[in-house]
């Protein structure tokens, strides 16, 4: 079994209206519910919206903080699900279903070892 | 562990067995206090376990075996051929890293010749087939036959790159020559291995049949000093007869199975070429016929634009000249040159220059530029 980290990428901007994300996040959860019974389920979280992220550095053991996220871009991180699944194909499948439900580009990247 | 080692043949497994012998012995000891011989007890652990996981892995493998054989009928030899195909096309590999990785590992060339090939510099390719082979490792790509279900979507990827380096071979993107014969000759081998493998597939039969068709007029292609020939000018005496007569049969093999797919209706148009003694006694309304079941199957715009063509042979330049100018493919340097050839017809020779010198432009193949820059000078 291998772990594998599924990045949901959702465009910046408002978050959409409550009536668009309701059957979504119905969605995810029976996905996620299936991810359980089939014990492929690790760990899932939404995130806050990036402009509430803050990015630490340390230069010369002076801590320096910087309101917003490490890059800005057009779309940013929403959430990430982890999974176990036997082989890329397994991780693959539940990323396009999670795809599927979102309307929204999933990367899939195994965890090292 | 050395000892292990040495009985197990595999550092790798000796090492979890000596692991799992330790956390027994952290467990039993404090309880049933330490054996007589602790590293005798160790060893004797860890290799009772090794054995075990050993026969696991066996009984797994049997039974891998086992379904392999009642599902395709073919050796091991080929299922691991044909595994390794799949991994090395597998669609979250780069298409790049596909060819790469099938001519390295499929095709048994060398990084350099692949390199060479391709073009590219050797450190270039050997970076691209290292990374290729690290995300199959850490990304955990299966190395497996796809299932039934899945086989049409993986299925495709393997066509393309097979016919992907048939086309390198034969059209020559870029370089000085406009065909390279040993990629043809390496795509075909390849292509033909996996026909035999997956008998029950008419697309592989089909692109076979096709590469078979187009290699055939190789030839006839070229003059001895490299000048690019049209199929409409060429010797057909200098045609390879029975790499036309198995194409053919192939061809006429899949007709009778009725189950059409791109490359089946690609190889089909190209054996009625090959069936006309003189271009001239093409028969243009049959290749127009499976041009449009080829449009009804994968509409994109250049086999709108190669099926243009056949229309300008059955009712003539003008109308094939409107169905051209409605896409939208002016990067494409064929797109011009086929503009250039009806506009030529149609006696608009000014326009048919400019042209002309768009395609000479566009393209990447110097036998091709001179082609083309040559037949903007002949009007």
């Amino acid at each position: 079994m291998k772990t594998y980290l599924l990045s949901l990428y959702q465009p910046d901007g408002p978050a959409p209206a409550p009536e668009f994300l309701e059957p979504i996040m119905r969605g995810l959860a029976e996905l996620n519910q299936e991810m359980h019974d089939t014990g492929a389920f690790v760990f899932t979280a939404g995130l806050c919206p990036p402009g509430t992220a803050t990015v630490v550095r340390v230069r010369d053991d002076e801590t320096m903080l910087t309101d917003g996220p490490f890059t800005e871009g057009k779309e940013h991180l929403g959430g990430f699900t982890v999974v176990r699944a036997p082989d890329l194909d397994g991780a693959l499948d539940w990323a396009r279903r999670m795809a599927a439900i979102t309307t929204l580009p999933v990367e899939v990247r195994p965890f090292q070892g | 562990m050395a000892v292990l080692t040495r009985y197990l043949g595999d550092l790798d497994l000796a090492e979890e067995a000596v692991q799992d012998a330790f956390a027994v012995a952290a467990d039993r000891w404090p309880r049933e206090g330490m054996p007589p011989s602790p590293a005798g007890w160790i060893i004797t652990t860890a290799r009772n376990r090794a054995v075990d996981h050993l026969r696991r892995e066996a009984a797994r493998g049997a039974k891998e075996a086992e379904a392999l054989r009642l599902r395709g009928g073919r050796t091991s030899e080929e299922d691991d051929l044909l595994r390794l195909i799949f991994t090395c096309c597998h669609p979250a590999l780069r298409q790049e890293a596909q060819v790469a990785l099938t001519l390295r590992l499929v095709g048994g060339l060398t990084t350099p010749e692949i390199a060479r090939a391709f073009l590219v510099p050797e450190a270039t390719m050997a970076q691209r087939i290292v990374r290729a082979k690290a995300k199959i490792r850490d990304a955990g790509i299966p190395y497996r036959v796809p299932e039934e279900a899945e086989l049409p979507d993986r299925l495709r990827p393997v066509l393309v790159v097979l016919y992907l380096i048939f086309n390198e071979g034969y059209a020559a993107g870029t370089g000085p020559a406009l065909v390279r014969d040993d990629l043809c000759a390496e795509a075909i081998r390849l292509t033909r291995m996996l026909a035999a493998l997956m008998p029950d597939e008419p697309e592989v039969s089909g692109l076979l049949a096709l590469q078979l068709l187009i290699a055939a007029r190789r030839p006839a292609r070229t003059t001895v000093d490299g000048k690019l020939v049209r199929l409409g000018d060429q010797d057909r005496s200098r045609w390879d007869t029975a790499l036309i007569a198995e194409g053919q049969r192939i061809v006429r093999a899949c007709v009778r199975r009725g189950r059409p797919g791109p490359y089946q209706l690609q190889a089909a148009i190209n054996a009625v070429h090959s069936a006309a003694p003189t271009a001239a006694a093409t028969d243009w309304p049959a290749i127009l016929q499976l041009y449009d079941q080829l449009t009804a199957l994968a509409p994109t715009p250049v086999v709108a634009l190669n099926r243009a063509v056949m229309v300008a042979e059955v009712t003539g330049p003008a109308s094939a000249l409107e169905i051209v100018d409605g896409l939208g493919l002016d990067r494409y340097h064929v797109f011009h040159a086929v503009r250039a050839d009806l506009l030529r017809r149609l006696g608009r020779t000014a326009e048919a220059a400019r042209a002309y010198e768009r395609a000479a432009e566009l393209t990447h193949n110097e036998a091709e530029r001179r082609h083309l820059l040559a037949a903007r000078g002949a009007d």
